[in-house]
């Protein structure tokens, strides 16, 4: 059941980010990981993918304008 | 194709977004474009997509504000859709549209709609025996019988096995329901006869209404449900919503099932799914209604609404209620409150934001005025 939430339509991909790859996109977009949107640490999809608080999820949503839109959510308690 | 398009765009040091590649690659195909000409279609491309990109300044929220307002005015005040054949009543319109934006905990009309995994998609039988599970039904539903016995006080109910059967219930299922409602019951087969706790002709009434009334199948939050074939395939619609215990229902479709309440959506599939759900469903109203407004503004809404990891309304309570600065807070709403609050807790303003700024009559942080300067450090 965990798992089957994240085939649903509506839920885009997330994947955590390694430590060294969250540094490097953050650099470069140049801002701090406090700048990027948040997703909560018990939101059922960090839950089922087990982010911990602090990690950067990278998220690739479907997009009706550009096809694929990869954005970045910041794991918060 | 793509790949070719993929490496000259990369080339050309442009970047593009998928859906922009793969039509140019079709547009390349299509044409019959050798090496040189893709050069130059990709040239030409990029600057006309550096051009049409918004500008670091631009007041996008305020022109978004404006392209959903604008059509918000020749919205039907109050309309209701009836989805399919009259049946179903969901609310649509600037009451919707004013819902979603206000991300209202309480929807007036919930609703949602049941798809099925592949082999029980026209399994017309399955598809019924789910209905019933989630579809309320009460004891009135299945009797055959139903009196009041003054002289031996009781009240005597006959189930009507047919209508059992019809409505693909357990009887089983039904009579532990009952005994587990009722205390004193005595059954006999498909005979049930109920006896008040106390003997009086009021009680014995009582009694019997609560026997109609008992709930003997249905999810949770769930009325009345519709079954309906939809492009060669079976759709349960509901009256009322419950995402998380239909998703775990055997046979039903956990990718394409999905409910109009936002916030059980943000519950159930997280804020990135209820942030697609706000788009699809704003998009919805408006398409309903013949009016058309660019998703990116729509979409430009659902990425404020919930950027901070859960769904946040605009207005007092949300977006607008949560501004950093005190003068901007002040002017929206609430003014006394906020400049109260502001002073016993000595809160101070950056005047980094538009209304501040105008307030105290100061150029503006927006396009032209959004630079400073800095003086180096040595």
């Amino acid at each position: 059941m965990k798992k089957d939430i994240l085939k649903h339509e509506l839920v885009p991909d997330h994947v955590i980010l390694s430590k060294s790859e969250a540094t490097k996109t953050l650099k470069k977009m140049d801002i701090h990981p406090e700048q990027l949107p948040r997703i909560k640490s018990d939101d059922p999809v960090s839950k089922a993918i087990g982010a911990k608080e602090g990690d950067v999820l990278e998220i690739t949503r479907k997009s009706s304008t550009a096809g694929k839109f990869v954005t970045y959510r910041l794991v918060q308690d | 194709m793509i790949e070719k398009v993929t490496k000259v765009v990369k080339k050309k040091r442009a970047k593009f977004t998928e859906s922009l590649i793969h039509e140019i690659a079709q547009a390349a195909q299509r044409h019959d474009l050798d090496d040189d000409e893709l050069d130059e279609l990709v040239k030409r491309v990029k600057k006309a997509y550096e051009r049409a990109k918004i500008e670091a300044g631009e007041a996008v929220g305020t022109v978004a504000a404006q392209s959903v307002g604008e059509p918000g005015t020749q919205m039907t005040m109050r309309t209701f859709h009836y989805a399919g054949v009259a049946e179903l009543n969901v609310t649509l319109g600037l009451p919707r549209l004013i819902e979603i934006v206000d991300a209202r905990k309480k929807i007036s009309t919930p609703t949602m709609a049941i798809f099925f995994e592949d082999e029980y998609r026209n399994d017309e039988e399955f598809v019924r025996t789910i209905a019933n599970q989630i579809g309320k039904s009460t004891m009135n539903d299945i009797l055959q019988d139903f009196h009041i016995n003054y002289a031996e006080n009781n009240v005597v109910a006959e189930l009507n096995m047919e209508k059992i059967a019809d409505k693909r219930l357990n009887f089983d299922d039904i009579i532990n329901r009952v005994e587990k409602a009722f205390k004193k019951v005595q059954i006999d087969n498909n005979l049930l006869s109920f006896e008040p706790a106390k003997s009086s002709i009021r009680e014995l009434r009582l009694l019997a209404d609560k026997v109609r009334d008992l709930q003997i199948s249905g999810v949770k939050n769930i009325g009345r449900v519709v079954i309906r074939k939809e492009e060669e395939e079976w759709v349960i619609h509901t009256e009322g919503s419950n995402l998380g215990a239909v998703l775990k229902m055997e046979g039903v479709d956990k990718v394409r099932t999905t409910t109009n309440d936002i916030h059980e959506v943000e519950k159930v599939l997280g804020v990135e799914a209820a942030r697609n759900a706000i788009i699809h469903e704003a998009q919805r109203t408006m398409d309903e209604q013949g009016l058309t407004v660019d998703v990116r503004h729509i979409m430009l809404v659902a990425d404020m609404m919930t950027a901070d990891g859960s769904v946040k309304s605009i207005g007092r309570h949300g977006i607008s209620g949560e501004k950093a600065s005190v003068l901007a807070r002040a002017s929206f709403e609430e003014t006394g409150k906020h400049l109260l609050r502001a002073s016993i807790r000595g809160e101070i303003d950056h005047l980094t934001g538009i209304i501040e700024n105008i307030i105290i009559g100061q150029p503006i942080p927006l396009g032209t005025g959004s630079v400073g300067v800095v003086m180096k450090q040595k």
